[in-house]
């Protein structure tokens, strides 16, 4: 893609972002306007990015993409079926617009919930330290834009020892073409807290549009946070996400990541073990068809001793679509003791069907145990021969196989209406692979 | 057991099968009738794994000549799944490991299969629990078994008994045992025969190759049959068993070898 190109895109899309700005506490508008200017000096990146290698998305400039005007006004009936009957607290976004009348927040448990703009004034002093400080930008131009735009977003903060029993689900629904949101979230858990977020993308139509999501997760010490991310976007759709957790002194992060949707998705997630005894689980899955891009790029930093960290990343891949994962495990110097283990598994459908997987280890520390692997295969048919020597038909078989690869992960998710529902969602990916 | 007025389940006529162009089966012919028990022997390679699993519809292997007719119908021309509904069932020597698929829901899946092929109804996930715990008892096996993979790090012996398991459930026309027997402590070896024995009838017959005189004297076969190098070289009844025991193989080609007539 051309230079003139990717600027015009972002001058286009800029041009929305000063119909937004006034009104603001002076150090979240210092942000958005450092983050206008690191706009202005950066480039969508191309497949020359190191990082960008496998992952083209020049298309994504083919249309200017702007943030929406006008929000439908949606019932609550529109959206039931997505709703997860266990949580308590819902908080959804609609083309990247707070829906209040939508939202149900329950502070039964004591938490802090809901939207930036509302809570901003009372808890200024609790957001200003995390807001913008866990996922920086740098050189990355999505999270740049992202918080070029942030006028709103998803809060949570979970005080001291405070545990959530039902989960917390953040609904972003996409209802309209040719439009980009930057959903934001952040998540502050502090000191002995215990919480479950949920964070899904949701198609209300299938057309075109970008998701340019920002997450930052901050689990302070002895904090227990399950994240599960579940990308379920149109498949015409561009899915972004930047997502940093920060880890605390014996703080416990568990992360599923699933991608189902998009044309083109791409997650950095970055885990940051920054204090001792922290303990990380890092689970992803793309199930993706036809000419889907599915990318993750993950990074375990091991910044302290004696920490943990379990990765297993599976891809399955149908169609002529493509898988790309990236996963960096840092052990720095000082973080003797660490314990980490990283798994790429991968399977292939189709002889069109791809994968690029790097797993790479860059141990600065002596006294670590890390393991790491990655495989790539299809089906094997020693595995299908004996289903069908029961009586399973050939595609049956293949259902089976290929759904019992994915359920690895799904297994792991701790809601369980939601583990049924994506199991079902598996069942349809195989059951629709069917010639 | 034998009986006069039976008639054939298997047909296998002069049957030629290669792997990767390499001949295996070099001319097998057997016809086994309902009700009989045929036991197959011969020295390890001799081609008894490739000849059930041709008889289960594998794909590596290309039937080069012969026929093989099941209940009157060409089975070589029905795709494994096909043979399965129909009645076919091998029970593998080196059964195979399914990680992340739980036994309980392959045997349900298998299960309804069969039935729905054969006009009868489904069971549900309760229903089917039942049933296959009343299955696993024939077989002493522990209900545990259920809830893991399939076959995932199950010992030699607990695959075996789990080959088994799913014979009982599926209830077919044709056992194929392919070594069985091995990897079974002395207990399990009885146990399983004896649920073998429970299964077999004059609806059904029964293939049990093994190296071991010592499964025969608990499932007792109406005839033995060796194989060597592709080909059946000798067929007697239970007793030839006995005297593979003793002899072992060697004599047997010695005697089939002495040109016609100098016995004389
Ligand atoms: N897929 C294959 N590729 C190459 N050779 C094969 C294959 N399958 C079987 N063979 C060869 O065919 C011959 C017969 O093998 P088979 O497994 O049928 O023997 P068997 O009689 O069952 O032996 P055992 O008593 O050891 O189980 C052997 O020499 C074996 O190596
Ligand atoms: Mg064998």
């Amino acid at each position: 893609m051309s230079e003139v190109a990717s600027n015009h895109y972002l001058e286009g899309l800029l041009k929305t972002y000063s119909q937004h700005s006034s009104d603001v506490t002076p150090w979240l508008s210092q942000m958005r306007n450092e983050a206008v200017d690191r706009v202005g000096e950066l480039k969508i990146p191309t497949k020359r990015d190191e990082e960008w290698r496998f992952t083209d998305i020049s298309s994504l400039t083919d249309i200017p993409f702007q943030t929406a005007q006008t929000i439908p006004q949606l019932q609550p009936a529109d959206i039931k079926h997505h709703y997860i009957q266990e949580a308590a607290t819902r908080l959804v976004f609609v083309d990247g617009h707070y829906a209040s009348a939508l939202s149900t927040i329950n502070n039964d448990s004591g938490i802090i919930a809901g939207n930036l703009s509302m809570l901003l004034p009372s808890y200024s002093a609790k957001i200003a330290p995390h807001l913008g400080q866990h996922v920086s930008y740098g050189d990355n131009i999505f999270a740049a834009l992202n918080t070029a735009f942030l006028h709103d977003g998803v809060v949570i903060i979970v005080p001291q020892n405070i545990s959530v029993s039902s989960p917390i689900q953040l609904l972003f629904i996409a209802t309209q073409k040719e439009v980009t949101s930057h959903p934001r979230c952040l998540i502050i858990a502090e000191p002995g807290s215990n919480v479950t977020v949920v964070e899904d993308y949701i198609a209300g139509q299938e057309v075109a549009y970008v998701t340019n999501a920002v997450t930052e997760i901050s689990v302070a010490d002895n904090a227990h946070v399950n994240h599960i991310r579940l990308q379920r976007d149109s498949n015409q759709a561009f899915h972004i996400a930047n997502c940093t957790a920060t880890l605390a002194h014996a703080s416990n992060f568990q992360s599923i990541n699933v991608a189902l949707g998009a044309r083109i998705s791409r997650l950095n997630l970055n885990v940051q073990l920054a204090s001792e005894g922290a303990e990380c689980a890092v689970n992803g899955l793309a199930l993706i068809k036809k000419r889907q891009l599915a990318d993750t790029h993950t990074f375990i930093d091991h910044i302290k001793p004696h920490g943990t960290s379990r990765q297993l990343h599976k891809c399955i891949v149908d169609g002529a679509a493509h898988a790309v994962f990236n996963g960096k495990i840092m052990v720095q110097p000082n973080a003797q003791q660490t314990d980490s283990s990283q798994t790429s598994r991968n399977l292939l459908l189709t002889g069109q069907a791809q994968v690029n997987t790097k797993p790479q280890l860059e141990i600065f520390a002596d006294d670590v145990k890390c393991a790491h692997g990655a495989t790539v295969g299809q089906l094997d048919p020693e595995e299908i021969f004996y289903l069908k020597s029961r009586g399973l038909s050939e595609q049956a078989a293949r259902n089976l196989l290929t759904y019992a690869f994915g359920a690895e992960i799904i297994e792991r998710i701790p809601v369980i209406s939601l583990k049924n529902q994506l199991e079902q969602a598996v069942l349809e990916y195989t059951q629709s692979t069917e010639s | 057991m034998i009986t006069n007025n039976s008639k054939p389940l298997l047909e296998v006529q002069g049957l030629h099968a290669s792997v990767n162009g390499v001949a295996i089966l070099k001319g097998i012919d057997l016809t086994i009738n309902y009700g009989e028990i045929h036991a197959i022997m011969g020295i390890n390679g001799s081609g008894k794994s490739t000849l059930a699993k041709i008889l289960a519809g594998h794909s590596a292997y290309q039937v080069t000549a012969g026929n093989v007719i099941f209940d009157g119908k060409d089975l070589l021309a029905l795709a494994p799944e096909e043979r399965a509904r129909s009645g076919v069932f091998l029970a593998f020597q080196y059964p195979i490991e399914i990680p992340g698929v739980a036994n309980n829901q392959f045997l349900r899946l298998a299960y309804n299969t069969v039935q729905t092929q054969r006009g009868k109804d489904e069971l549900d996930p309760l229903e089917f629990d039942d049933y296959v715990r009343e299955k696993m008892k024939l077989l002493e096996m522990n209900p545990d078994f259920l809830d893991r993979s399939v076959n995932e790090g199950f010992s030699g012996g607990e695959k075996k008994r789990n080959e088994i398991l799913q014979m009982a459930l599926l209830e077919p026309r044709l056992n194929i045992l392919d070594e069985t027997d091995s990897g079974l402590d002395i207990d399990a070896l009885r146990i399983v025969a004896n649920g073998v024995n429970q299964l077999t009838n004059k609806d059904n017959a029964t293939i049990l190759v093994t190296h071991y005189q010592r499964l025969l004297n608990y499932i007792v076969p109406d005839y033995v049959h060796v194989m060597n190098s592709g080909r059946i070289i000798k067929t007697g009844g239970k007793e030839l068993a006995l005297e593979l025991e003793t002899r072992g193989y060697d004599w047997i080609g010695a005697e089939e070898n002495i040109p016609e007539g100098a016995a004389l």
